[in-house]
């Protein structure tokens, strides 16, 4: 392989000066909570359908609002006198600010103030906010910028007519400073993104995973090394809501409240509470209906602190929402790793070994929305399903003139780029051994026997059945049949392929001694109180954005205390009233607010359990559960049902024992949980017009036990289709001047319907054997599975001539030129 | 810059406000009129979340000037259940066509527009009549099953209407 | 994303909106469809200081077939076309083209009229147009005149329309015996523009293209028609080796440039693929 074909080799070459003293190392602990568990087919349904517990495809109880158009989403709060705020953005990448003169603005009816960097420093430093990787980021600037778009001051008017007016007539002098966008171009250090810092450097961090010896030592016993540079390119989250904020300071209380797109809410309070020495207790943060978030909502941005300051400084309400280009423009991006890799396999065809060295591209600030410990997420699961001896992975990151981030798009921090590189690999070294992909992965796999496993990353897989899955992938779609038509194909010259892709999550992040976000553990809670009649509410410490949280976590209560799901009442959201949790990201609501949801619920069982004994006349022991109620064992008549049992509990409680019937849990969870799954994407090529056009797509997804299957499928599909984009759609392009050119949705590609196949999925359940419900969390696997298997397809469509890779995303541009480079024309 | 009296009828009700004649009709609908059902999702009239039926037509309601609504009749999400929930908006929660909610006032009445003219598309034209609204959340599955749900049900409606 | 202001109009007849346009000179804009000069306002690219909103004009939308030709007023939205048999049976390169303007919401509102007189070479109508040879109307304080099409577009976004001169109508010749067309479109998902799209028009005689016009969209400056390729194919049969000359000749003809669509190479080569198609097809209906 040619130097042109590993840039990072360049990396290496630079390293010298960066690394020694500033290598970070994690190893995840083992767990030890797991044990082998067996695969099944079908939903386990313990409950009838009046109590609608786990595995009932009851219908969303949060829908009615939402059909009828009366949910509550943040630009819809209307307050009495309610300002609005706009953004002034810079037109420059990377340049001087020499005058804001705000004059004119001011002179426009309607607008009231203009906010600079300078009055936020006024204000007691505020122009400067901490990241959640505990690096910093400008909210205004005073010196220079550093990213197109950013935020250079804000405009406040009596509505956003007037604001957006007074924001073009804001005039900004700049002097521009010269730009850098290439990652690889940052690392020579000749422009430094970050002069403010004390070291002169566009080099943030280097980390490391795994055995760099073993795997030296792997890699030159290998029979065969295959080797690819990738590039998981910058792409952008796009909810189709925007991000936005109501703030309302009242000077009278103290009392700062805030409707904000936040997924999140409790810990945006604190960092609030931090950087703005506003008392915690008097912030509130209200996190309403959320119109999708995808790690988009997880950041601070600096509008939101704007804000805050501008109802600060007006003692008024003020709403700012984006427009849907600053959306794209200035906020957290996705991805944007560059990567080489390398696998060694053995004579026998068997993966031995990888080794994977990456460049992340973390724009203007690290502001990734990881665990503190884990700079680079969760990437180093990246020997994903497959069993071998030794990795090494080591992961650079960079400051490039470009918006900070990165968020994760529908992934556990970072298991995509994770999952599609040993997807591409295992696939380029299948077709190098010329192999069946489906054959070599199936011979690869980690076998069932051998979870609990530990990974050469540290890892332990709670459980998994990797071949089951796959083979169910290949006899749903036909496999050995379109082997034979792709054959048959060939020989007239037309190009079809089959790709696969056997991926491996990693999510609900997490166990209390690894995971924290600037400090905070990220356990998560629930705290359920049933009221007299014996219906009950229960709050959470996540927040939904569409994930269906209000059915789903109903229905683990129905399932624990058969109180019927319809008759619990799911809050989440409001930091007021809501028990203190990390938020809903990274597929972590189920594995660990869920998992609260079942504690508390048995917390409430137990106590249960000394009321009905009381009420019955017979000891603890003498009760068994059953469904919705306590009854004497061997004579199931007496009993008292849960709703007996929550009326006596405020009328008729036992002495001694406190009346009401309610708990909390905060869940740490012991381990993370591994959801995997095996995606088979048949495509047809166009060698005249380089189209790609996906046939079919089939998807077997295990999350072990499933909650709603309804939810479950839904989760699926809309997570295949955020794998569909960035495979041939979506990518954030900027230009040599550091301009995005894909700021609006004319040039940044959501799918349509038409562009979206009907997905056909199919499931295995394997459950977690360390989760209290066995379940794993579902929303991410899709995003994470998808990408590779369409690459893999497209690759496989076009390996005979000559292709090995091809960065996604694969536009007909790009499969063109591959046509054409190969001699296949129309 | 000049301001326009305008009546207009929306949901069955009519209204006579003023607007500036920049005002976009979805800020009107959203911000004079309270209702808040139809949503924002873009700049460039690419994502439906403000799809209302303007005349009888579906149209983006963030690219068309309030003052051009005169004399108009507007339906809007906040207006299409009757007695009980309309066919559509059944189909969306029976199927579960919706997960965020925000691009799905939208979406159902782009998909409301769409049964009105073809009763009974195929899944193709089901996908092509919604390709002007974006959903980010359900991979569009269940919108098509959420629509064809619909579409049986009001030519069930349909045929009772109409006895033989 | 909020549009400037400006001062807004509807006049009730096409001499109250000529006489707006003639008053108000360069400061105004005809507001039809919209949905391309609102977004534009909405990012402040178009600020015009009077909007002249012709919607409320009557007679000017509609279809009408006379034993010459299909006039199409241009006020007609986009999604009338797709809404009539006879448009499909007889005018399938404009059929083709309506189904691919935009998206269904955006066909709702958006006006063929609009389309042309924009003067976008990303545009489908233009290149739908001068493959059929259309001949347009237009009024002006000076009175009525027609302009053919091949004269009409003057350069990027500019026509040959007076400023104080709307657009009425636009008038199809109506294909004889043995006509066929087609309009093929690469896009890179539903409501994009063109990477490339080739209209083409013509009709035949046994196997043999007596008349042929094909155009092209978004790989110029301007709409353009493929004359060289007109001319390779024209008295010719339908051979591999004719469509791949008619194909290249195309493809040197256009002056595509490089952009998120494609390189310059790329959608030279797509355009000479798709006049091979759409030439095929368009015989293809012709003869059936």
């Amino acid at each position: 392989m040619s130097d042109q074909l590993d840039p990072l080799r360049a990396l290496d070459e630079a390293g010298e000066r960066h690394l020694p003293d500033r290598v970070e190392r994690h190893t995840p602990k083992p767990a030890g909570s797991s044990a082998i568990v067996e695969t099944s087919h079908e939903v386990r349904v313990t409950t009838p359908a009046t109590v609608c517990g786990m595995g009932h495809r009851m219908k969303r109880k949060e829908d009615p609002r939402f059909i009828q158009g009366r949910g509550t989403y943040v630009d819809d709060v209307k307050l009495p006198g309610m300002l609005y705020m706009d953004i002034v953005r810079s037109p420059y990448a990377h340049a001087r600010i020499t005058k804001i003169d705000a004059s004119e603005a001011l002179k426009v009816p309607g607008v009231l103030a203009v906010i600079t960097g300078e009055d936020l420093k006024q204000a007691g430093n505020l122009h400067w906010m901490p990241t959640l990787m505990s690096d910093t980021q400008m909210v205004l600037p005073i010196e220079k910028v550093v990213y197109y778009a950013q935020e250079v001051c804000v405009v406040v008017a009596t509505d956003r007519y007037a604001a957006a007016d007074g924001v073009e007539k804001v005039v900004v002098e700049y002097d521009p400073l010269p730009v850098v966008v290439d990652p690889f171009e940052a690392l020579k250090d000749e422009t430094i993104v970050r002069d403010d810092k004390e070291l002169k450097t566009n080099h943030i961090w280097h980390w490391e995973a795994g055995d760099r010896e073993a795997t030296e030592h792997v890699f030159r016993s290998a029979a065969k090394v295959v080797k690819q540079y990738m590039h998981i390119p910058r792409i952008h989250v796009a909810s189709i809501e925007t991000c936005g904020m109501v703030a309302d300071f009242n000077k009278a209380t103290g009392k700062l409240k805030i409707w904000m797109t936040s997924q999140a809410p409790h810990a945006h309070r604190t960092v609030f509470a931090l950087v703005s020495g506003i008392p915690e207790h008097k912030i509130q943060i209200i996190s309403p209906d959320i119109g999708g978030g995808f790690g988009g909502k997880v950041p601070v941005y600096p509008g939101y602190v704007c804000c805050v300051v501008a109802s600060i400084v007006t003692g008024r309400p003020v709403k700012w929402i984006e427009d849907r280009s600053e959306n794209l423009q200035a906020d957290s991006f996705a991805r944007d790793y560059h990567i080489t890799a390398e696998m060694a396999a053995d004579a026998d065809g068997r993966i031995t070994g990888l080794r994977v060295r990456t460049l992340a591209d973390n724009g203007a600030a690290d502001a990734a929305a990881n665990p503190s410990k884990f700079p680079a997420g969760l990437y180093s699961i990246c020997t994903g399903s497959y069993d071998m001896r030794a990795a090494h992975i080591a992961v650079d990151g960079v400051y490039t003139n470009k918006p900070p981030g990165g968020v994760a798009y529908r992934c556990s921090f970072r298991v995509t780029e994770a999952v599609h590189m040993i997807e591409r690999m295992t696939d380029i070294m299948a077709h190098e051994l010329g192999e069946d992909p489906a054959a070599f992965r199936l011979k690869n796999f980690i076998r069932p026997e051998q979870f609990p496993y530990r990974s050469p990353t540290g890892w332990e897989y709670d459980s998994g059945n990797y071949h089951a899955a796959l083979k169910l992938a290949m006899e749903m779609i036909g496999y050995e049949e379109l082997r034979r038509e792709q054959a048959e194909k060939r020989t007239r010259g037309e190009l079809m392929g089959i790709g696969i892709s056997s991926f491996t999550e990693v999510v609900g992040a997490g166990p209390s001694r690894d995971y924290d976000i600037l400090g905070i553990k990220m356990f998560d809670s629930a705290e359920i109180r049933i009221h007299p009649t014996g219906k009950a509410i229960a709050r959470f410490g996540t927040k939904s954005q569409g994930q269906g949280h209000e059915t789903t976590y109903a229905q683990i209560i129905a399932e624990e205390l058969g109180i019927p799901a319809e008759h619990v009442e799911v809050e989440e959201g409001d930091t007021d009233t809501a028990p203190y949790g990390l938020g809903t990201y990274a597929s972590r609501s189920t594995p660990t607010a869920g998992a609260a949801a079942a504690v508390a619920a048995r917390k409430i069982r137990a106590k249960a359990r000394t009321i009905a004994a009381y009420l019955l006349e017979v000891s603890e022991d003498d009760l068994e559960w059953s469904v919705d109620r306590w009854q004497v064992k061997g004579s199931p008549e007496q009993h008292k049902t849960i709703q007996d049992i929550a009326f006596a509990a405020y009328t008729n409680h036992p002495p001694g024992v406190e009346a009401g019937l309610e708990a909390t849990d905060y869940y740490d969870p012991p381990n993370l949980t591994f959801p995997f799954g095996s995606y088979i994407c048949v495509v047809d090529i166009d060698t005249g017009t380089g189209e790609v056009k996906i046939r079919r797509f089939v998807a077997v997804d295990d999350c072990g036990n499933i909650i709603n299957p309804l939810v479950v499928e839904g989760q699926i599909h809309g997570g295949l289709t955020m794998g569909l984009a960035p495979a041939l759609f979506e990518e954030i392009v900027y230009d040599e001047n550091g301009q995005n050119l894909t700021g609006t949705f004319m040039d940044y590609l959501l799918p349509t319907a038409v562009e979206t196949p009907k997905w056909e999925i199919g499931k295995t359940i394997t459950p977690s054997p360390h989760h209290p419900i066995g379940a794993k969390g579902v929303g991410e696997s899709p995003t994470v599975g998808a990408p590779p298997a369409i690459a893999n397809a497209v690759v496989d469509a076009l390996w005979h001539l000559g292709v090995r890779h091809i960065d996604i995303p694969i536009t007909p541009q790009k499969v063109w030129k591959l046509l054409r480079d190969h001699g296949i024309t129309e | 810059m000049s301001t326009h009296q305008i009546t207009l009828t929306v949901n069955g009700a009519s209204h006579s406000v003023q607007t500036e004649a920049r005002t976009l009709l979805v800020h009107l609908i959203r911000e004079q009129l309270n209702l808040t059902g139809t949503h924002i999702g873009c700049d460039t009239s690419s994502c439906g979340a403000c799809t209302v039926i303007v005349n009888g037509r579906a149209i983006k309601s963030c690219t068309m000037f309030a003052v051009q609504a005169d004399g108009a009749t507007i339906e809007t999400i906040e207006g299409l259940a009757g007695a009980g929930l309309h066919p559509l908006q059944e189909g969306f929660w029976e199927k579960h066509g919706l997960q965020c909610g925000y691009c799905t006032p939208g979406m159902i009445m782009s998909a409301k527009a769409l049964l009105a003219q073809n009763p009974n598309p195929s899944e193709e034209e089901i996908r092509y009549g919604i390709s002007g609204n974006l959903c980010r959340c359900t991979g569009y599955v269940k919108i098509v099953e959420a629509i064809q749900y619909a579409a049986a049900k009001l030519r069930e409606q349909q045929t009772q209407e109409v006895p033989a | 994303m909020i549009p400037s202001a400006f001062d807004f109009y509807a006049p009730r007849t096409l001499d109250e909106a000529i006489a707006l346009l003639a008053e108000h000179g360069d400061e105004a804009k005809v507001l039809a469809g919209g949905q391309s000069l609102i977004p534009a306002m909405r990012f402040r690219l178009a600020a015009p200081a009077v909007l002249v909103d012709i919607n409320g004009i009557g007679g000017l939308d509609g279809l009408r077939e006379t034993n010459g030709h299909l006039a199409i007023g241009a006020l007609t939205r986009e999604a009338a076309l797709e809404e009539y048999t006879f448009i499909r049976e007889r005018y399938p390169l404009l059929a083709d083209a309506a189904h691919v303007i935009a998206d269904p919401l955006v066909r709702n509102r958006a006006t063929v009229g609009g389309n042309l007189a924009h003067a976008d070479p990303a545009n489908d109508h233009p290149a739908v147009m001068l493959a059929y040879g259309a001949e347009l109307a237009a009024h002006g304080p000076r009175g009525a005149r027609t302009i053919p099409i091949d004269d009409f577009f003057t350069g990027m976004f500019s026509t040959s329309l007076e400023p104080d001169e709307l657009l009425t109508e636009i008038r199809i010749p109506r294909p004889g015996p043995g006509s066929g067309g087609a309009y093929l479109k690469v896009e890179r998902k539903v409501g994009d523009y063109a990477i490339s799209a080739v209209a083409v028009q013509l009709t035949m005689d046994g196997p043999t293209i007596r008349t042929i016009r094909i155009a092209l969209t978004n790989v110029s400056p301007t709409p353009i028609r493929a004359e060289e390729a007109e001319r390779i194919l024209t008295g010719q049969t339908l051979t591999d080796a004719t469509l791949e000359a008619a194909g290249q000749a195309a493809a040197a003809a256009c002056d595509p440039s490089a952009d998120l669509r494609g390189s310059i190479e790329y959608k030279r080569d797509l355009t000479r693929v798709l006049v091979k198609r759409a030439v095929r097809r368009a015989a293809e209906r012709a003869t059936k």
